[in-house]
């Protein structure tokens, strides 16, 4: 079907949900125009204390459910349907969910810090559960029968004893309301009068069904928000500063006027734009208009080659007092053995598969985006703000788009496509083309970690002291009018940008004496610069833990200990703290690792083959929130190239509850590999002007020349009790990515007798390494 | 602007266009085929892959008055309503985190089998290496192609 006007490019799920609501109720043939009539605005909040906002039960016994999550591809939507399914009592093949589009789903902000089934999914397993309470209560009334007496099986409701006296979920509700107010003081602790369901009561959850978004994802049937097409619509392409800070002097319009297609050059401060009739006419005018910009006074920043010296001699911006347990100096004192090293890791880039990208329609004086951002609620209220609007004119309608790891130029694409449509009065599509997607989009911020450590006259790490300095001194936040991009280079400054952090060690390590301590730095430029930072999967996670990991690498090699065992001891020791539970779960990770690869007791680096090719294995072990990940990595390195190959992967993972064991699996499988991507490959690239990281090669990605020839995957229920029946589920997606870059570096060593502490284990820089080393 | 003349999906096109518009932007905004996608426009990642005679080929720098022959896009490549086995296998292998690539990978995966029906692991590598994939979907990949190319030349899947 060729997409014709605005409700077109939405789901059938979507227009199911918006018939059987009440919100459009018309035959199906002349929906279209109904559509567009009854959803022109104002678009209210979605009123999470209503049950209806949630939950709509048809006439054929199906349900919809509605959530205001989005899933960028790990699967989260199938997992809310298995659980909603469970609680309401229906069968999972009966329901689909539909997500994050703000005028239609209840606010829970969308996705992040994969706390999707963690914390979001209580809300929605409450509501699940209070509808089928609900539900047996009319079935009560109708059947005469007391609510007790009632059993629900797969949406019917029979009275227990007598299977003929039956009534349907949808018999009982289709067409009507539930008009049951929910309480809670926010959606987080939304609830109706109902107890969800124990562990063994459920059934779809711990069950595999497929994922219900991969069949059209394949076909080719799936409308993604590149996908979407309106009446009237033009085509936007930015075009930005040659160099960082540059200000802009000149725009020479005749160089486009007369180009085919051309409508208008956008202009406000230094954000400038163009917009053409056809997308190939915005491509090529971008490129052709004639801009003069002024150049800084000073450098912006240092290029990427002298970044880390720039960094260890910045002043801080921010230094939080240590964390300090028992006596470190002392014990550093009477150390029978101290190392010191210290670890780097660069800027690296979302660099999402397509540019960023947007539509906006600003029909009937209201403003619908559709974008693909995680957080669709704080687009919307980020978009409103930026236009001047009021919050409930600006909708927001989530669809499927690259991967969404964190706060990527989604955002950014989607302000200033609503304000170029809000100028002109038309439709905008927005897209950013690949050199200014991987050199422009927010970055993970660069980390220098120093570790020192003492081993005590036995080989025991007696103290610890660890420091990380990220360069992250203007984080920005999610969907912040006043910090995305298009609002500085128009000129806004906040007055206070917001500042970065490092997290603390990631590990349940017993050492009796420990330092901890964060800082952060800045670069000179702060705005309008392409080294801004946001989150990005695991945000400023991964690189401590970089660190941290190849550290205790580092004193299990000095102590001449296996590195697994080192490990192990740490976490037995005992500790004055209560965090036996995480600890627990973390020996039980190590243990299940280590027996799915076979591991063999015996210190690093292993003995260094004769041939070409060295080979050896490392592990790395580190939590996220509740979730435990540990990951064993067999390496071959090629000594003459430098190539590393991670040959064989095992990955053990430990997140409570699993709802869907597959899907987990396929998660941990392909996050495991975006850690090995940010290990082996990726380096965000710049000289003192400008980033000269710019597409597939100048900020290359793991290919499929790289992928190990066995990636293995442990789902680990380390949990002390772990039949109890209130086991939580906790985050799974990010916990993957933190012990990777660790783990990789361990395995260089072991195969080679090198460590080497800077990331991205780039093939000329360990072969330089090893050749310093002659090895 | 002039009139160019396509075979795409096995039905004959006519788009007006400047004779240099990329292809990818003809099959999606003149035509509304969205298999294809905008990745990179410069041919480094995959996502615009169509087939054309059979070949894989990327859309988004070839000019559509270039285009000759037969141009299958994603949509074309299931026959009378099923599914060809790399995409079944894709389903039966769950292989998509976001899925924007699959595209490529699919269309990439199908020009190679035809060529090399039973690729060794070391095939699959290379003859997939330059097709991108942002969620690292790429073990999947590997696992669903050997699945299929089992089906396909008459093993069980």
């Amino acid at each position: 079907m060729i997409p014709r006007k605005i409700e077109d490019a939405l789901t059938l799920h979507r227009r199911d949900f918006l018939r059987t609501a009440g919100l459009l109720a018309v035959s199906f043939g002349g929906w279209l125009e109904e559509a567009e009539a009854q959803t022109s605005g104002p678009y209210p909040d979605v009123d999470f204390r209503q049950l209806d906002s949630w939950i709509v039960i048809h006439a054929d016994n199906t349900a919809t459910f509605s959530v205001g999550k989005t899933d960028p591809g790990q699967g989260t939507g199938t997992a809310f349907r298995q659980l909603m399914s469970d609680e309401l009592d229906i069968a999972f093949e009966k329901t689909t969910c539909i997500m994050g589009s703000t005028d239609i789903t209840v606010d829970q902000v969308g996705s992040g810090g994969s706390t999707a089934l963690e914390r979001d999914a209580w809300p929605m397993r409450r509501v699940a559960a209070e509808a089928r309470r609900v539900l047996l209560e009319m079935a009560s009334t109708k059947l005469g029968v007391p609510a007790d007496q009632l059993t629900v099986r797969d949406a019917v409701i029979t009275v227990k004893g007598d299977a003929s006296k039956r009534v349907t979920y949808g018999e009982l509700i289709a067409g009507k309301k539930f008009n049951v107010t929910l309480t809670g003081n926010n959606i987080n602790a939304v609830t109706g009068k109902a107890k969800t369901k124990l562990v063994p009561e459920l059934k779809y959850t711990g069950q595999s069904p497929h994922r219900d978004d991969i069949p059209a994802k394949v076909d080719g049937s799936l409308k993604w928000a590149v996908d979407v097409r309106l009446p009237g619509m033009v085509h936007a392409r930015n075009v930005k500063p040659p160099y960082v800070g540059a200000k802009l002097t000149g725009i020479d319009e005749s160089t486009v006027r007369n180009l085919p297609g051309f409508v208008k050059v956008m202009n406000k401060g230094n954000y400038v734009a163009v917009v053409c009739e056809r997308e190939e006419q915005a491509v090529r005018a971008a490129r052709a208009l004639k801009t003069t910009w002024e150049k800084p006074a000073t450098a912006p920043f240092p290029s990427s080659e002298d970044l880390y010296k720039y960094m260890r001699a910045a002043k801080p911006v921010s230094a939080p007092k240590p964390v300090v347990a028992g006596n470190p100096e002392a014990a550093f004192a009477g150390a029978a053995k101290l190392l010191e090293a210290e670890y780097e890791v660069p800027y690296q880039g979302h660099t999402a598969f397509a540019g960023a990208h947007a539509m906006a329609d600003p029909s009937n004086g209201q403003m619908t985006v559709y974008s693909n951002d995680m957080k669709s609620y704080g687009m919307r209220r980020c978009v409103a703000a930026f236009l001047g609007m009021p919050n409930d004119r600006v909708r927001v309608v989530y669809m499927q788009g690259p991967q969404g790891f964190g706060r990527s130029a989604a955002e950014d694409a989607a302000c200033e496509a609503a304000w170029i449509a809000k100028e002109l009065g038309r439709p905008v599509r927005m897209q950013w083309m690949r050199d200014e997607e991987t050199a422009w989009d927010a970055k993970g911020p660069a980390f220098v970690v120093k570790m020192r450590g003492a081993l005590d006259a036995a080989g025991n790490l007696s103290a610890y002291d660890y420091h990380a300095r990220s360069c992250d001194a203007n984080h920005l936040g999610y969907n912040e009018p006043d910090t995305v991009l298009i609002a500085q280079l128009m000129g806004v400054r906040r007055a206070n940008p917001a500042t970065g952090s490092s997290s603390l060690p990631s590990d349940m390590y017993a050492i009796p004496n420990r330092k901890m301590s964060v800082d952060v730095v800045g670069l000179p430029l702060l705005w309008e610069t392409p080294l801004r930072t946001g989150n990005l999967r695991d945000p400023n996670g991964l690189q401590p833990t970089f660190g941290t990991e190849s550290f205790i690498d580092e004193l299990a090699a000095a102590a001449k200990a296996d590195p697994l065992e080192f490990r192990l001891k740490l976490l037995r020791g005992s500790t004055s703290d209560d965090s036996g539970f995480l600890r627990a779960r973390s020996i039980a990770c190590l243990q299940a690792a280590g027996a799915k690869y076979g591991w063999e007791q015996r210190p690093s680096p292993n003995r260094i083959a004769k041939g070409d090719i060295l080979t050896g294995r490392g592990i790395a072990y580190s939590f996220r929130g509740m979730t435990v990940a540990v990951q064993i990595v067999e390496v071959e390195v090629n000594r003459k190239t430098g190539h590393v190959w991670a040959k064989r992967i095992v990955c053990a993972h430990d997140c409570g509850l699993v709802v869907n064991p597959q899907n987990l699996r396929y998660t941990v499988e392909c996050g495991t590999l975006h850690g090995l991507s940010r290990a082996l490959h990726e380096e965000v690239q710049f000289d003192t002007e400008k980033v000269t990281s710019k597409d597939w090669f100048s900020h290359p990605s793991l290919r499929h020349a790289d992928v190990p020839e066995s990636v293995e995957i442990v789902l680990v229920n380390g949990d002390p009790n772990p039949n109890r029946p209130d086991l939580p589920p906790y985050g799974a997606g990010e916990a993957t990515l933190k012990p990777m870059m660790a783990a990789l570096g361990n395995a260089v060593f072991d195969a080679t007798g090198v460590r080497i502490r800077r990331v991205p284990f780039r093939a000329d820089r360990v072969r330089a390494a090893l050749k310093a080393a002659g090895v | 602007m002039s009139k160019i003349d396509l075979k795409v999906n096995r039905h004959p096109q006519t788009v007006d266009v400047e004779p240099s518009t990329p292809l990818l932007y003809v099959l999606r905004n003149d035509l509304h085929l969205q298999g294809p996608k905008f990745g990179c426009g410069m041919g480094q990642c995959g996502a615009c892959t169509v087939l054309i005679n059979g070949e894989a080929v990327r859309s988004c720098i070839l000019p559509a008055s270039a285009a000759r022959g037969e141009i299958t896009t994603l949509e074309g490549l299931a026959q009378n309503g099923k599914l060809h086995p790399l995409q079944q296998a894709w389903i039966d292998e769950q292989v998509p985190q976001c899925g924007f690539c699959q595209n490529g990978q699919i269309l990439t995966a199908k020009a190679m089998l035809d060529k090399t029906p039973n690729p060794t692991d070391a095939q699959i590598r290379e003859g997939m290496n330059n097709t991108l994939c942002r969620c690292m979907s790429y073990y999947r990949i590997q696992t669903a192609i050997k699945r299929a190319a089992k089906k396909m030349s008459g093993g069980a899947a």
